[in-house]
């Protein structure tokens, strides 16, 4: 069979083939360009947050060294600051409101997605993005006012029959009619609460999201081999949302780390390295910047920058972390009609 | 049964997408938008295979699921009342409570285990105990949004407390002198500066990354959600180290409407990339097909498809950014007089006031008013919320 060349006779000999590929026309690559710009000017924005708080830092770790990590006190006027106690006590705060929050949400997440009628699911999951909306400062201001005076008769249970575990202990006689209700408030655990409501609906949502997506094909298999609810959520949604349930689990953890406001409202700051969680008094990061901003003088300013570059590594780590287990948990693919 | 089922109702008149994102964001318009595409193109007759399949409800309650729930229930209360108030020297509300679900527990699973095999055993104690989770966090947030809008009422039912400002004003002046109309005209300032900021570019970081693509906008997407949980006092802390420290500022509106648009960006760049995912992809071929370019695939079949989800992420992210309090406590000064000027003076906001006014000693009519404009807040994000509900919810042309 022959081909037919079917050019006209002044082309029939030009050996190599002509480029049908125009390009893209100028209205394109200026888009493309504009929104890789805007892209990377995103890119841009993290890292220079970095670089401004790192360079504030400099002069700060120049001058103070290593004890910077060491020292416990925050007096610049003695030349004394360190970020010791802030660390635990920061690490502190978000353990607790993780302790608590990690399983409400993980529960509140399986009911909406496995347990809750399905006429009330989409109104469900608006609560929770309400919640998420809910500014910080009035959980911090129901955490002070309201949770405060019921949290600290719990403080007390714990201190009184688990007080011979560490962090439990309290300096105070728990036990007798007349207890001093001031060493249980103000503390740790207290805040910590208050911080859980923050990262319940962030950690649920996430969680949500990766259980929803769990295979309909399997979840029917599990049933049609006779497995009750809950054994289907145990041998399909929870292996399926493994993924979900650690990233959201560490974005929770990211944003208790950070929260500012109603830890300021809730803790009386002080500055040792304290295990107890419960008894009064403690300090974290964002909350020390916060309440020392205000009356700064240019030497503890760079130190309280010095203090926020820490934070943002600590951060931007854990929530790097998060953001790769989720996005694996997650295909990119565009619907489809 | 027939009234939970979920079956077509007739044939494939209505095809039902179901769409879910990761991370709980509902996006609504693109979804929706697909049957109705599908009905004017005339497509309803032969897309039966394409129909997303949905659950099935599997699960009836029966007369003795119930009778054994709620025997237990009211029997354990009956058993802890009486031992707890009566009986042991115990007191206190949560205690009791916790008493009450650890022994409806034991009895559920007594009962249960009289008539059914063990994994039903299981089964059902799971369920009441996921159940509980779900009520307690339900409870917290019912109770949260109460107590604050009864603490806020006496201030807001004052019209002078929306329509004059602080200045000479003193702390325990009655509530029917002075007001917040500088801290509300500074929140409404700040925000409209922050998202006239952040929605362009968080769009555009949205478009980015998912009709632009490559290499580094997956780099860009694990930024933008890192970002997302950025602590809050960062986005001030980074202001301040630029603005104020290295370009000599002042503390101002502008500043803080600037920290807010760091925070505000992240929040947007990642929900709109959710709703414009969800944009078929069969609409940007057909476009591309008609030998549309790329640009105006994504300004005329794209965005417009979206449109709907994209006011909802806006709408989400004025939500959060509105009741952000830290970032302004480093980059914005308070102050109790009206400044409409966001570029000098210090501009006072929501936020700022609320924390000033609630950390005043108790009794102070200052205190109330720092309720009040809490509740303000509150009834802002509340109604901003039920905005994007009806934007999911609206089912008209969004072109």
């Amino acid at each position: 069979m022959t081909v037919l060349d079917e050019r006209p006779p002044a082309f029939q000999d030009v050996a190599e083939p002509r480029v049908i590929d125009p390009g893209l026309p100028t209205a394109d690559r200026t888009f493309r360009g504009v929104v890789r710009v805007i892209g990377l000017f995103v890119l841009l924005l993290t890292s220079a947050i970095g670089i401004f708080l790192g360079l504030q830092a400099v002069p700060t770790l120049q001058k103070y060294g290593l004890s910077f990590f060491t020292e416990t006190q925050w007096e610049p006027r003695s030349n004394t600051v360190g970020i010791a106690a802030v660390f635990v006590g920061t690490i502190e705060v978000a353990l607790v409101a993780l302790a608590v929050g990690f399983p409400l949400a993980l529960l509140t997440a399986l009911f909406i997605s496995e347990y809750a009628p399905p006429r009330l699911k989409s109104s469900l999951v608006s609560l929770v993005d309400l919640m998420a909306a809910v500014p910080s400062i009035i959980y911090g201001l129901w955490g002070f006012m309201v949770l405060q005076p019921h949290a600290i008769h719990l403080s007390r249970w714990l201190a009184t029959y688990l007080g011979w575990i560490p962090i439990f202990h309290v300096d105070t006689d728990a036990t007798s009619a007349s207890w001093q209700q001031s060493s249980f408030t103000a503390s740790a655990f207290i805040a910590g609460l208050a911080v859980s409501l923050m990262v319940i609906p962030l950690a649920c949502a996430v969680m949500r999201g990766v259980f929803a997506l769990a295979p309909l094909g399997e979840r029917e298999a599990a049933f049609a081999l006779g497995s009750t609810r809950w054994g289907m959520v145990r041998a399909v949604v929870l292996p399926f949302g493994r993924g979900g349930i650690i990233g959201g689990t560490m974005l929770a953890l990211g944003r208790a780390l950070g929260e500012t406001i109603a830890v300021l409202l809730i803790i009386s700051p002080t500055f040792d390295i304290k295990w107890n969680i419960l008894s009064v008094g403690t300090n974290t990061f964002s909350a020390l910047i916060a309440g020392r901003f205000g009356e700064a003088t240019a030497t503890q300013l760079s130190a309280l920058l010095t203090a926020g570059f820490i934070l943002f590594a600590m951060t931007i780590a854990i929530n790097t972390v998060a953001a790769i287990f989720v996005n694996r948990s997650r295909s990119g693919a565009a619907t489809e009609i | 049964m027939t009234d939970v089922m979920d079956t077509p109702t007739s044939g494939a008149a209505m095809p039902t997408l179901r769409v879910e994102y990761a991370a709980g964001e509902r996006a609504s318009g693109a979804a929706e938008i697909v049957p109705q595409l599908r009905s004017e193109l005339g497509l309803d007759d032969q897309d039966a295979p394409l129909e997303t399949p949905r659950a099935r409800p599997l699960h009836q309650r029966s007369l003795d699921d119930n009778a054994s729930l709620i025997g237990s229930a009211v029997g354990s209360l009956a058993l802890v009342w009486l031992l707890y108030e009566r009986v042991l020297p115990l007191s206190g509300t949560i205690g009791f409570v916790v008493c009450w679900f650890v022994a409806f527990l034991v009895i559920y699973s007594a009962v249960t285990s009289m008539v059914y095999p063990r994994p039903m055993v299981v089964d059902r104690i799971a369920q009441a105990v996921v159940t509980s989770g779900a009520a307690i966090v339900g409870f917290a947030l019912a109770w949260t949004i109460i107590w604050i809008f009864l603490q806020g009422l006496p201030a807001l039912i004052h019209l002078n407390f929306y329509t004059e400002d602080m200045a000479g004003v003193g702390l325990n002046d009655p509530l029917t002198k002075g007001g917040i109309k500088h801290a509300i005209v500074g929140t409404a300032i700040q925000v409209g500066i922050a998202t006239a900021i952040a929605l362009p570019l968080g769009v555009g970081t949205a478009v980015y990354m998912t009709e632009v693509g490559g290499r580094l906008s997956r780099t860009v997407r694990t930024v933008v959600e890192a970002m997302t949980a950025l602590p809050d006092i960062l986005a001030g802390l980074f202001v301040y180290a630029l603005l104020i420290i290295t370009l000599g500022w002042q503390r101002s509106g502008v500043a803080a409407a600037l920290a807010l648009a760091v925070t505000m960006m992240p929040i947007i760049a990642r929900s709109a990339e959710v709703v414009l995912r969800v944009v078929p992809g069969g609409l940007r071929e057909a476009s591309l097909a008609l030998g549309a370019s790329q640009w105006q695939t994504v300004r005329r079949v794209v965005l417009p498809t979206a449109k709907a989800g994209l006011a909802t992420s806006l709408i989400l992210g004025i939500a959060r950014i509105a009741g952000e309090t830290a970032p302004l406590l480093i980059v914005s000064g308070a102050s109790s007089f009206f400044n409409a000027n966001p570029a000098n003076e210090p501009m006072n906001s929501l936020p700022l006031f609320i924390y000033d006014a609630v950390r005043r000693p108790d009794g102070l009519t200052i205190q109330a008013r720092g309720y009040g404009a809490a509740t303000l807040l509150l009834i802002m994000v509340l109604v901003l919320f039920v905005v994007t509900r009806f934007l999911a919810r609206d089912k008209g042309p969004s072109r």
